[in-house]
């Protein structure tokens, strides 16, 4: 489904160099990494934020290193929610559909099964501005899934969340991807976060990919010190 | 040995907080009041000179600062259209681009806030008089467009204020938040529709009040006139009828002018004070 092959990016004087990473289809593979290790970094170089210096990117067979986001196919939630403040509840999530010419009434009706398989219809005539963290990020995954992408990326969702929050999004998150057999990546730094949703875990470490496996995998036998590190470190969460 | 956490006296920090308390407060009423005797003071002499009601109506209505009037309105209010026109596009590229040279362009932008407003006229007066400018000027002629008309007012105007919307524009800007804009991307919209959909709604606040300060600074454009296109019945609008006015011994009828711009100035202080987030009145 997602293929990344010998890309390097940079930002400032942080480089991402030579990144190699193949996500299966309807797979939950997590990325994680300490801070500044670059992986938001690289998921906003798939969803075409910013450019990457060299390699490419494939989603769903098609190259799409030269695409501009929105024909990429990617519905990204990034680490803030970023909900639109202007705008209610409902109109953030249809706001993807108005793009792509369903009318209103339409686009209502598609996003329903979002709206009831994240139990958030309550909240489509409120404002985004006074949302709990949860229901932000709960309306953000909706807005995310309402134009059915191909790849779901999801940058820190829950680090904001206090930890009984953070659990229950977790939770909610893993059954979404499977009800929507949907391919997500999920950026996290949090051992248990990972535990919960993951199917494979890729570790990042300086802007390079260290290792990738299974959780149990990883855990029974880390190949490199600084996974033995970030895995050790985090237990401790 | 334990070392003592020092212990700050409360009291000493509440007489402190005091005293700058009436310092702070002390200053403001001071300044408040004497805004408040200004305005007063132009109230007072019209009723000391026995200029009631009747008679202020009679020199507002008058033909010349009717004109004037309608000329200053019509002439700010082209010139806010341009404003926007350049203040959007060139706040946004402020706001979000980073290229060589930005700082020096950025501080460039305020130049016209900066500089004594009669150098612009004397700086447009120049630019009409070099090759260029004389091209443009007899392009202008050659369609029966003359600088000495509203159009030079309208140029006056626009190259005072446009800095100030610029720079209103921008602080606007920066306050939408880009994650906002790169969501908006990967939803589906060009670069474009984010501008439109999210950031431009985003700011629209700032950008309105950006305006109104704009055309409360062209209405009161003196300088630049003075010197760019004189002060001919063509070509007056109300801060050149008040200047004619004084100059002539009339200082009841540049008062009359001199309170409808203030009531102006009031209204629009007013708009700006609706567009601020959070805003309170008491």
């Amino acid at each position: 489904m997602l293929q990344i092959k010998n890309t390097s990016l940079r930002a400032g004087d942080f480089t991402v160099s030579n990144i190699n990473l193949t996500v299966a289809s309807k797979e939950y593979f997590v990325l994680m990494g300490p801070t500044g290790s670059g992986k938001s970094l690289l998921v906003k170089a798939i969803c075409g934020i910013i450019p990457i210096q060299n390699g490419s990117i494939h989603i769903d067979g098609k190259d799409v290193t030269n695409f501009e986001p929105r024909r990429r196919q990617v519905g990204y939630v990034p680490q803030n929610s970023s909900l639109f403040p202007h705008l209610s509840v409902a109109d953030n999530i249809i706001f993807p559909l108005k793009f792509r010419n369903i009318n209103k009434k339409n686009a209502t009706k598609k996003i329903q099964p979002i709206v009831d398989a994240l139990n958030i219809s309550s909240l489509l005539e409120r404002t985004t501005l006074n949302l709990s963290g949860g229901e932000q990020q709960k309306v953000a995954l909706a807005r995310a899934l309402s134009f059915s992408p191909k790849l779901l990326i999801l940058d820190e969702p829950v680090s904001a969340l206090d930890e009984p929050t953070r659990c229950e999004i977790c939770v909610l998150l893993k059954t979404i991807q499977r009800d929507f057999s949907i391919t997500t990546v999920h950026i996290c730094h949090n051992l248990e976060e990972a535990r919960i949703v993951s199917d494979r875990i890729a570790i990042i470490s300086q802007g390079r990919i260290v290792q990738t496996d299974t959780f149990e995998n990883l855990i029974n036998n880390p190949k490199v010190e600084i996974v033995k590190k970030i895995l050790r470190l985090k237990g401790k969460d | 040995m334990r070392l003592r956490k020092p212990e700050l006296s409360t009291d000493v920090v509440k007489s402190k907080r005091n005293g700058l308390f009436v310092v702070t407060i002390t200053s403001l009423v001071l300044f408040v009041v004497l805004i408040c005797v200004l305005i007063l003071a132009d109230i007072f002499y019209l009723l000391h000179w026995s200029i009631g009601f009747a008679e202020f109506w009679e020199i507002l209505t008058s033909p010349q600062v009717l004109d004037c009037l309608r000329r200053s309105f019509v002439t700010s209010f082209i010139a806010l259209l341009l404003v926007v026109v350049t203040a959007v596009p060139v706040g946004y590229a402020l706001s979000r681009y980073r290229f060589f040279g930005h700082s020096i362009i950025n501080t460039f932008v305020d130049m016209p806030i900066v500089l004594p407003p009669v150098v612009l006229g004397i700086s447009l007066l120049a630019f009409f008089g070099s090759p260029l400018g004389s091209w443009i000027k007899e392009g202008l002629q050659h369609y029966g467009i003359s600088l000495v008309s509203s159009v030079g007012i309208v140029m006056c105007q626009y190259i005072v204020s446009v800095s100030y919307c610029i720079r209103a524009v921008k602080a606007s800007f920066d306050n939408v938040d880009k994650h906002l804009e790169h969501a908006a991307l990967t939803l589906g919209c060009s670069q474009g529709q984010a501008f439109w959909c999210v950031t431009l709604p985003l700011a629209r606040n700032g950008l309105i009040a950006g305006g109104i300060m704009a055309w409360a600074r062209a209405i009161g454009v003196f300088g630049p006139l003075m010197v760019f296109v004189g002060t001919g019945s063509r070509v007056q609008v109300m801060p050149t009828n008040m200047w004619l006015e004084l100059n002539v011994g009339n200082i009841e009828n540049a008062l009359v002018v001199s309170l409808i711009t203030m009531a102006m100035a009031s209204i629009a202080l007013v708009c700006v004070h609706c567009m601020a987030p959070g805003r309170k009145w008491v």
